[in-house]
């Protein structure tokens, strides 16, 4: 056994015991829920900002978006709902696929994704707040 | 059917059904667990539509002008539409699950309630937020 010391009375059950299928225990599901309750004003304020700027010019929406407490509450946006959608992507890859090839193969997009997509949004915004 | 009655020396226990979708009559709150999760999953490609306008309008006037057309389609608007509903939804829906994970609301009557709230809560605000969004647009000309 891996890890296994030679007085190590504890069985193989009581060392796996709680840490399912993505072998992280309830660290994933502790932070779904973190996320979701900062997601709520997040979400909130997401809206409110893209309302305030339906039909603006692109010169008002790049100034408005760069302004620092706009540009920062987008970050979070960006940043916490990256980390929930990564979380429950998993959670629904583990639930329907079963096949360890494809469970990894589609674990690793998952990850390539939301870093991708997250990474995206977080650099418009920063180079809309500082220019260039 | 008596032989299958719980606790019948003649016949096995009636045991309890596997929550499954083929054994369980269609309920509400099971409708709704789906559409949380249907619900997350477009928003995990919506995330794309967010992606599009932020870093269009970081690229310049010309591709944040294509973002613009595109949200002026019908097409376009349905897809914001929907955005927007998933993301209430989704919302309202998460609230619900906190709301049960302190172990609050889950008895039958509570639990249909919250459920009904998460649906017509998050049809209106879809609404509403259009209504104002509209307005902001500049209303009826």
């Amino acid at each position: 056994m891996i890890g296994q010391q030679p007085n190590d009375m504890r069985t193989a059950a009581r060392r796996v015991r709680g840490l399912g299928a993505a072998r992280a225990g309830t660290r994933d599901f502790w932070h779904q829920r973190v996320t979701a309750v900062a997601g709520i004003p997040l979400s909130i304020a997401l809206i409110v900002i893209v309302i305030a700027l339906l039909g603006r010019s692109h010169a008002a929406v790049v100034q408005i978006l760069g302004s620092p407490l706009v540009a920062i509450v987008m970050l979070l946006f960006i940043l916490n709902s990256a980390y929930h959608m990564w979380i429950g992507m998993q959670e629904i890859i583990l639930d329907y696929v079963h096949d360890d090839k494809y469970k990894f193969l589609s674990l690793m997009m998952n990850t390539f994704f939301v870093i991708a997509v997250g990474l995206a949004c977080a650099f418009a915004i920063l180079k809309l707040s500082f220019g260039v | 059917m008596s032989e299958l009655k719980a606790g019948s020396a003649t016949g096995p226990r009636s045991r309890p059904l596997s929550p499954h979708l083929q054994i369980y009559r269609p309920m509400l709150t099971m409708t709704m667990s789906i559409v949380h999760r249907i619900t997350g999953a477009a928003l995990y490609f919506g995330i794309l539509l967010l992606a599009w306008w932020l870093v269009a309008a970081a690229s310049g006037p010309n591709a944040y002008a294509n973002v613009e057309w595109f949200m002026g389609t019908l097409i376009g608007r349905a897809v914001l539409f929907g955005y927007t509903f998933a993301l209430l939804h989704h919302m309202l829906g998460g609230i619900r699950h906190l709301i049960w994970d302190t172990l609050h609301g889950m008895e039958p009557a509570e639990r249909e309630l919250l459920t009904i709230a998460t649906l017509v809560g998050s049809i209106s605000l879809t609404l509403v937020v259009w209504l104002v969004g509209y307005l902001a647009m500049g209303g009826p000309r």
